[in-house]
């Protein structure tokens, strides 16, 4: 149990600093700052 | 930047993306079909907390909670479907989440937030009731789809009346996610094997229909803690813990 708790917040915080490197948060934040309209159902 | 719970970044007052959201807006752009972030954000915070988030830190969540404190002549705690409706939210995020915005694509090669467009009554109620109540211009161009999610929402109200929190219990796939770690999670219950005295109470004060003693840290538990505080003999306890540290052997 130990190990796989290490195992995968180490693998966790690894993708999370390459999903940074990617530019991945770009998109989110891209998304984020327009009102989407299909989420809010105008589509 | 996400947060942990099912939180409409379409919201006016928001300062936080739905890791839903957000995994369907990375999938779904034509620059990615794989997002590293959003893996990364679920193992981290899966591993850490599992469904605690569920439970305290979700607003969606808590507004299903509020609703079922709400009287009504007959609360429904299970039905015949009840069990197997649970893997309803696997098949809705397989499918809504990961597959369509993935694979259905226009020319641009850009995909739909699925969920969020048709399923998802979080965004209706945080972001498409009070941006469509401020906005002439907006309530000028609703049509079917901005109905069928009110609908949705609707129907999710009330039955959050009679039920406790359906949606989390058969339709949210962020619930699925952190569902996968609640067996390894740091956060997780323990049973005191030797203390525990089979009174059934904890089973019986569940809200989520599970045994926590048979069943401790299932797919199901969302670590409300009612099962700590009915037990009368302290044997269910909970924590941040690395490793496993069940006590003794339940004959």
């Amino acid at each position: 149990m130990f190990i796989w708790q290490i195992l995968l917040l180490t693998a966790g915080g690894l993708a999370i600093l390459a999903g940074i490197y990617r530019e991945e948060v770009r998109t989110v934040l891209m998304k984020a700052i327009y009102i989407c309209l299909e989420c809010i159902g105008i589509g | 930047m996400c947060v942990p719970g099912l939180n409409c970044y379409s919201c006016p007052g928001s300062l936080g993306s739905c890791p839903i959201g957000s995994l369907q807006a990375v999938l779904g752009s034509a620059k990615y079909k794989f997002s590293f972030y959003l893996l990364g954000f679920f193992l981290l915070v899966g591993t850490l907390f599992g469904r605690l988030v569920c439970g305290f830190l979700c607003p969606f969540g808590l507004i299903q909670e509020l609703l079922y404190k709400i009287p009504f002549v007959k609360k429904i705690k299970t039905f015949r479907l009840d069990r197997p409706l649970r893997w309803l939210k696997y098949i809705i995020l397989a499918v809504f989440v990961i597959l369509l915005p993935l694979f259905i694509v226009d020319a641009a090669g850009t995909g739909s937030p699925w969920f969020c467009k048709w399923i998802c009554p979080a965004g209706t109620l945080e972001g498409g009731i009070p941006l469509i109540s401020a906005s002439p211009a907006l309530q000028g161009v609703i049509g079917f789809l901005f109905h069928w999610k009110l609908a949705i929402l609707l129907i999710t109200v009330l039955l959050s009346i009679l039920i406790y929190r359906p949606f989390c219990k058969y339709i949210c796939p962020l619930g699925a996610i952190y569902a996968l770690f609640n067996k390894v999670s740091v956060y997780r219950y323990h049973v005191d094997r030797e203390k525990c005295t089979s009174c059934g109470k904890c089973e019986k004060v569940c809200p989520m229909q599970i045994s926590p003693v048979r069943e401790t840290n299932h797919l199901e538990c969302i670590r409300c803690g009612g099962c700590k505080e009915i037990c009368s003999s302290g044997a269910i306890t909970s924590g941040f813990s690395l490793g496993s540290k069940n006590k003794g052997k339940k004959s």
